[in-house]
């Protein structure tokens, strides 16, 4: 039951568009980093679709290799690459946000806290590099 | 720099109105200016009917928040300059109902800011005379989130608490942190049951703009990660030593 003492004012509430994360930059960057999930979730098929192939006998992967250079393939992994890369950095810096790591007195500044993570993406990336260019 | 610039200003009245509308007027722009200064010359010269609060003029009392081009600011601490030539749109805060013209109804963000318990929780009292010590440090790990003057942008900027209203929202979620994080409290699990609900730390997809807009630098968005990070080892602590997770 609503207390006739309680002051209840006439108010007048904005609804939010369906469109807001057009509104600003930050909010549209925003649902593209969430977005951004999708390709990393396309870029894990197209790694198991590859084992698969190598798995099926060399017919099998040259016809994946012929189907990935498809000028739409070849297009949607191109924006996927972008979209990954986004995804890992966005992610990388998020680490300072959740972890505050103290060295002695002082707080280690963001770039220290993020930095391991790129160390480590490089290392693997390089060695990564190595295993297939090696021949 | 021309010497007058345009505002246009959110008008509602609750007893005339079905809807906001807007109203424009010409203010002088001086360099010193800022849009508080601007809102005080329509009322006092223009237009005394026009309703918004505001009280210290100085970034403290944190009660002129206000849309400003659709971004959340401190009216006190935003210069009419940086809008020159203008015009420049100030709006209500986004995300709360609207009382009057600028002014907003903000009895939601004072429950919840209650719910977090923000406040030092000790299980026992020490006897009035007796102190409690804190190290330089001890206090550094807190004094960011502490900074907090309720001024409420974050919700203003914050899309998760405008989707949704029951999401507790940045501040009373850092304020929250704040006290879990103060050497002298022992209230971390009074809190923990309330704020590691749906509607708490959960509901926050980090989408940043709470910390982008604070005017004193709390970065609510670095308390919720934190506090996200303390609960998740909380529940893998309970899962491993069920019986000694306490």
């Amino acid at each position: 039951m609503i207390n006739p003492t309680e002051y209840l004012p006439k108010t007048y509430r904005v609804r939010m568009s369906t469109y807001w994360w057009l509104a600003r930059w930050p909010y549209l960057k925003f649902i593209l980093r969430e977005g951004s999930s999708v390709f990393v979730a396309w870029a894990a098929v197209i790694t198991l679709l590859a084992i698969r192939a190598l798995q099926r006998g060399p017919a099998a992967y040259a016809q994946f290799e012929a189907w990935l250079r498809t000028p739409v393939l070849l297009t949607i992994n191109g924006i996927s690459f972008f979209f990954v890369l986004f995804h890992a950095v966005t992610w990388f810096n998020l680490a300072p946000k959740a972890m505050v790591i103290r060295l002695g007195k002082k707080r280690l500044p963001n770039a220290v806290v993020s930095a391991p993570n790129y160390v480590a993406w490089l290392i693997i990336s390089a060695a990564l590099t190595w295993v297939l260019l090696r021949g | 720099m021309a010497n007058r610039i345009t505002l246009e200003v959110t008008r509602f009245n609750p007893a005339r109105d079905e809807k906001p509308t807007l109203d424009t007027y010409e203010v002088p722009l001086r360099k010193e200016w800022v849009v508080l200064d601007a809102l005080n010359y329509i009322k006092d010269h223009l237009d005394g009917g026009l309703s918004f609060r505001w009280s210290c003029r100085m970034g403290v009392c944190g009660s002129c928040g206000m849309m400003v081009n659709e971004v959340p600011k401190l009216t006190c601490a935003t210069f009419l300059s940086d809008y020159a030539p203008g015009p420049v749109r100030v709006a209500p805060m986004k995300n709360f109902p609207v009382l009057r013209d600028l002014v907003v109804d903000t009895s939601d963000f004072l429950l919840k800011l209650a719910k977090s318990k923000p406040w030092i929780i000790r299980k026992v009292e020490k006897p009035l005379d007796e102190e409690y010590f804190q190290t330089p440090e001890q206090m550094d790990a807190y004094k960011q989130f502490s900074m907090c003057i309720n001024c409420m942008l974050c919700y203003a900027a914050c899309p998760v608490y405008g989707l949704d209203p029951l999401f507790s929202g940045p501040a009373a979620l850092a304020l929250a942190q704040r006290y879990n994080m103060d050497s002298r409290d022992e209230g971390a699990s009074d809190r923990f049951d309330i704020l590691s609900q749906h509607d708490g730390i959960w509901g926050c997809t980090f989408v940043g703009e709470c910390t982008q807009v604070c005017p004193k630098n709390v970065d609510p968005a670095g308390a919720i990660q934190q506090y996200k990070l303390a609960a998740t080892m909380e529940w893998l602590k309970a899962l491993v030593l069920p019986r000694g997770a306490e």
